[in-house]
C-alpha cells in the first residue's frame, strides 16, 4: 500500500470520527435525566469518545484491508454453498431437522429454559410459515400480520373463558375468525399495488391492536384477559391434583408429577401445528390455486390475460394466511394463559416479515433458519436486555446488506415441464 | 360553529407537523422508490435534539427568538447527520436491489434507532415547560372561547416559511432539477453527468431536515416527547403521503393536512380513544376510490 492511501484513508477516517461525533455527541453524550422539577442533563463524554474513537478504528481498519470487499465474497461464498447443499439435500436436511425437532425435549442438555426458547422458536416459525404463503408466495406485502395473531388470540380466549369448551374446538374456530378477517380486510384493499397494500395492512394491524385495547366490555381493554383455559392431553389435565372424578395425565401414565409434561405436550403441539402449516403450503403450491399465486406474483398482467381472478386468488392467499396465523395466536394464548394487547404490537409484525424476508422469501427452509437465527441472537443477549433489540434490528440490516435475496435465496419452480429437470 | 373553529385551528397545527414528516417520506419515495421506515425514528431524533438543545440554551438566558432559531439550526444540522448516515449504511448497498430489501433494512434501522434512543436517554417519557405561552382569545361574548395561541401561530408560519423555502429549491434551483430529473429516470441523469449518488443524500438531508423542524414543533407543542413517538408520527405521516399521492410534493402538505384535520374532528366530535383508527380507516376508504391518492398521477403500467 502506497503511503497516498494511507493518508487518504485516515483523513476518510477522520471524517467517519467527527459523523460519529455529531451523531453520538447530542444523543448519547448529554443525557436528559428528570430531577425533581423539569430536566437536566448529565454529560457522558466518556462513552461518546469511546464510540466515536471505535467508529474511526473501523473504518480505518476497513480502509486498510478493504475488509469488506474479502468479507462479502466470503459470506456469499459461503452462503451460496450452503443453499445450494440445503437444496440438493432438501428432503434429507427435513428429515434430520424433523427427527431432531421430535427427539429435542428428552436430549440431556434441554431444561426448562431451552423448552421455552425452543416453543417461542417454533411459534415464529409457524407464523413465519403462515405468512410464507401471503408474502413469499402470492408476492403480497402484509406488514400487519400480527393482527390475526391477534384475533386467534383473542377468539381462543374469548370462547374458550365464555363457553368452557375445549382447546380442540376453539382452536379451528379461532382459525375460522381470523381468516375471516383476512376476508373483511382483503376485499377492498387487496387491488391495491404493493406499497400501498403495505400501508394499509400496516393501519389494519394498528386499528386491531386500538380496538384490542378501548373496547373494555369485550377484551377487558390493556388489561387483557387471564385465567385462559391450560390444554389438556385428549382430556387429561396437567394438573397436580384433579378435581373430583377426574383423571391427570401423570397419574393415567403412572407417572410422577412434573410441569415439564406440560411444557413438553406444548411442545409436541406447536411442532404438530407448524408441520401441518408446512404440509399444507408444500400440498397448495401444486394445486392450480397454489401456482396462480406464484405466477401472479411474478406478473399480474400475464396473469390476468390468462384468465386468472387477480382479486379472488389474492383473496384465497390472503384468508389461509390469516388461518394460520389465527391458529398460532390460539396456541399463544393457550400457552401463555393470559393475554393482553400489549403482546401484538407493529414489532411482531415486523419480526415475522423479517424471518420470511431474511430467509429467502418463498423458502421453507429459509424461514426455519432466520427464525432459529434472530430469535436465538434476542435469547444470546438477554442478560443484556436493552441491547437486544439493538442486536436484533442490526442484525436485519447486516444481512439485507450482505446477502439482500436471504439466507436461502433459491426461488425455484415449484413445477417444471416435462423433460425440463436441469 | 366556536368549536368547530377551535377544532379546525388545532387540526392545521397538527397537520403542519405530519406535513412536514410527509415530505421526507414522499420525496424519497419518489427517488428510490422505497417505504423508508426508519423516517419516522429521524423524526424522533430530531425531537430529542431539540430537547437537548432546548434545555441548554433555556439555562443560558438569551432571548427566546435566539434560542428558537438556534434550536431550529443545530436540530436540522445533526438530524440531517443522521438521515444521512441511514442511508449510506442501510440503503445504499442495496440499491437496485429487489423491493423489498431495502424495506426490511429500514425496519431494522428503525428497531436500532429506537432502542438506541431508550439505551441513550431512557425510557421515561421527557416533559418539557413550556417555552411559547400566551395567545389570541377569538369570539370572546360567546360561550366557547376560541384560543389561537402563539405557539400555533408560530408553528403554521414556520411551515408556510419552510414550505417557501423548499417549493423554491425543488421547482427553481439546479439541485431541485436534479432532484426531479432522478425521480424519473436514474439511468438516464446519471448519464447526462448528474451525481445520482449525491442527489440521492442530499434527498435524504433534506427530508432528515424538514422532520427535525417537525421533531421542534412536537416538542414545543406537546411538551413530552419519548423514545416510541416517532412510531406512530411516522406511520400517520406516511398515510398522509400515501393519502395525498405518495411522490408529490404539494400532494405530502395536503395529506398532512387532511390527516391532522381528520384526527382532530375525529377526537373531538366522535371519540378521542379511537382517533388514531380514524386515520387510517380514512386512508382505507380513500384508497378503494382513488387508488393513487388525491394528487398522485395514476400509473400506467406497460407491458
Amino acid at each position: 500500500m502506497e503511503k497516498k492511501d494511507i493518508i487518504q484513508s485516515f483523513k476518510d477516517s477522520l471524517f467517519t470520527g467527527l459523523i460519529a461525533l455529531a451523531l453520538f455527541g447530542p444523543i448519547v453524550g448529554l443525557r436528559t435525566a428528570s430531577k425533581g422539577e423539569g430536566l437536566f442533563i448529565t454529560p457522558q463524554w466518556g462513552v461518546v469518545f469511546l464510540l466515536v474513537g471505535l467508529c474511526i478504528l473501523g473504518r480505518f481498519l476497513i480502509n486498510l484491508n478493504s475488509a469488506r470487499k474479502t468479507e462479502i465474497t466470503f459470506f456469499s461464498k459461503f452462503s451460496s454453498k450452503f443453499s445450494a447443499i440445503t437444496e440438493d439435500k432438501a428432503k434429507h436436511f427435513a428429515i434430520t431437522a424433523i427427527l431432531f425437532a421430535v427427539v429435542f425435549p428428552f436430549l440431556p442438555f434441554t431444561d426448562r429454559y431451552f423448552m421455552d426458547v425452543a416453543i417461542m422458536i417454533l411459534t415464529y416459525i409457524m407464523l413465519g410459515w403462515g405468512l410464507n404463503i401471503v408474502v413469499g408466495l402470492a408476492g403480497l406485502l402484509d406488514l400487519g400480520y400480527v393482527a390475526f395473531y391477534a384475533v386467534g388470540a383473542y377468539s381462543y380466549a374469548l370462547i374458550a373463558t365464555t363457553f368452557g369448551w375445549s382447546f380442540w374446538i376453539c382452536l379451528p374456530l379461532a382459525g375460522v375468525f381470523a381468516a375471516f378477517f383476512g376476508i373483511l380486510l382483503g376485499f377492498p384493499v387487496l387491488r391495491l399495488r404493493g406499497d400501498y397494500l403495505a400501508i394499509v395492512t400496516l393501519g389494519f394491524g394498528e386499528i386491531i391492536r386500538i380496538i384490542l385495547i378501548n373496547w373494555y366490555e369485550v377484551t377487558n381493554g390493556p388489561d387483557g384477559i387471564t385465567g385462559i383455559p391450560r390444554p389438556s392431553f385428549f382430556g387429561l389435565p396437567f394438573k397436580r391434583s384433579p378435581d373430583e372424578g377426574e383423571t391427570s395425565f401423570h397419574l393415567f401414565f403412572n407417572l410422577e408429577y412434573s410441569t415439564m409434561h406440560r411444557i413438553i405436550f406444548l411442545y409436541y403441539l406447536i411442532l404438530v401445528l407448524a408441520l401441518i402449516t408446512n404440509y399444507f403450503t408444500l400440498k397448495i403450491r401444486k394445486l392450480p390455486v397454489g401456482r396462480a399465486w406464484e405466477a401472479l406474483r411474478e406478473d399480474e398482467i400475464a396473469c390476468k390475460s390468462l384468465g386468472v381472478n387477480p382479486t379472488n386468488t389474492k383473496l384465497t392467499a390472503f384468508a389461509i394466511g390469516a388461518m394460520f396465523g389465527g391458529f398460532a395466536g390460539s396456541f399463544f394464548a393457550t400457552r401463555q394463559a393470559f393475554i393482553s394487547p400489549e403482546s401484538f404490537t407493529f414489532i411482531e409484525s415486523a419480526i415475522i416479515v423479517a424471518i420470511v424476508v431474511l430467509g429467502g422469501m418463498g423458502s421453507q427452509t429459509g424461514v426455519v433458519l432466520a427464525s432459529i437465527f434472530l430469535i436465538g441472537i434476542t435469547e444470546m443477549f438477554r442478560d443484556l436486555e436493552q441491547y437486544r433489540m439493538i442486536a436484533f434490528g442490526g442484525a436485519m440490516v447486516l444481512i439485507m446488506v450482505f446477502k439482500p435475496k436471504g439466507i436461502l435465496a433459491n426461488r425455484k419452480p415449484t413445477i417444471l415441464m416435462h423433460g425440463d429437470k436441469k | 360553529m366556536e368549536y368547530f373553529i377551535q377544532q379546525l385551528v388545532n387540526g392545521i397545527t397538527l397537520g403542519s407537523i405530519y406535513g412536514l414528516i410527509a415530505i421526507g417520506y414522499t420525496m424519497v419515495y419518489g427517488i428510490i422508490g422505497m417505504i423508508n421506515f426508519a423516517h419516522g425514528d429521524i423524526f424522533m431524533i430530531g425531537a430529542f435534539v431539540a430537547l437537548i438543545s432546548f434545555i441548554i440554551f433555556g439555562l443560558t438566558g438569551v432571548a427566546l427568538p435566539v434560542i428558537l432559531l438556534l434550536v431550529l439550526l443545530i436540530a436540522m444540522l445533526f438530524t440531517a447527520c443522521y438521515g444521512w448516515t441511514v442511508e449510506k449504511l442501510a440503503y445504499k448497498p442495496l440499491r437496485g436491489s429487489f423491493r423489498l430489501a431495502p424495506l426490511i433494512s429500514a425496519l431494522g434501522m428503525s428497531i436500532v434507532l429506537q432502542n438506541y434512543v431508550q439505551v441513550a436517554q431512557g425510557a421515561r417519557v421527557k416533559p418539557m415547560q413550556p417555552l411559547i405561552s400566551g395567545g389570541l382569545e377569538f369570539f370572546k361574548n360567546s360561550e366557547f372561547i376560541v384560543t389561537v395561541s402563539y405557539l400555533q401561530i408560530f408553528i403554521v408560519i414556520l411551515t408556510i416559511i419552510l414550505m417557501g423555502i423548499f417549493t423554491y429549491l425543488i421547482t427553481k434551483t439546479d439541485l431541485g432539477r436534479a432532484q426531479r430529473a432522478c425521480e424519473q429516470d436514474r439511468t438516464m441523469t446519471a448519464l447526462l453527468g448528474i451525481n445520482v449518488d449525491r442527489t440521492i443524500s442530499i434527498t435524504f438531508i433534506i427530508g432528515s431536515s424538514l422532520a427535525s423542524v417537525a421533531g421542534m414543533m412536537f416538542v414545543l407543542y406537546y411538551g413530552v416527547i419519548d423514545f416510541y413517538i416517532g412510531f406512530l408520527a411516522g406511520i400517520k405521516a406516511f398515510t398522509a403521503a400515501v393519502l395525498g399521492g405518495i411522490g408529490s410534493l404539494p400532494g405530502a402538505m395536503l395529506g398532512g393536512l387532511l390527516i391532522g384535520l381528520i384526527e382532530t374532528f375525529w377526537a373531538g366530535y366522535v371519540s378521542l380513544e379511537y382517533k388514531d383508527v380514524a386515520a387510517f380507516s380514512v386512508l382505507i376508504v380513500v384508497l378503494i376510490f382513488f387508488p393513487t391518492g388525491f394528487l398522485g398521477k395514476p400509473d400506467i403500467e406497460k407491458v
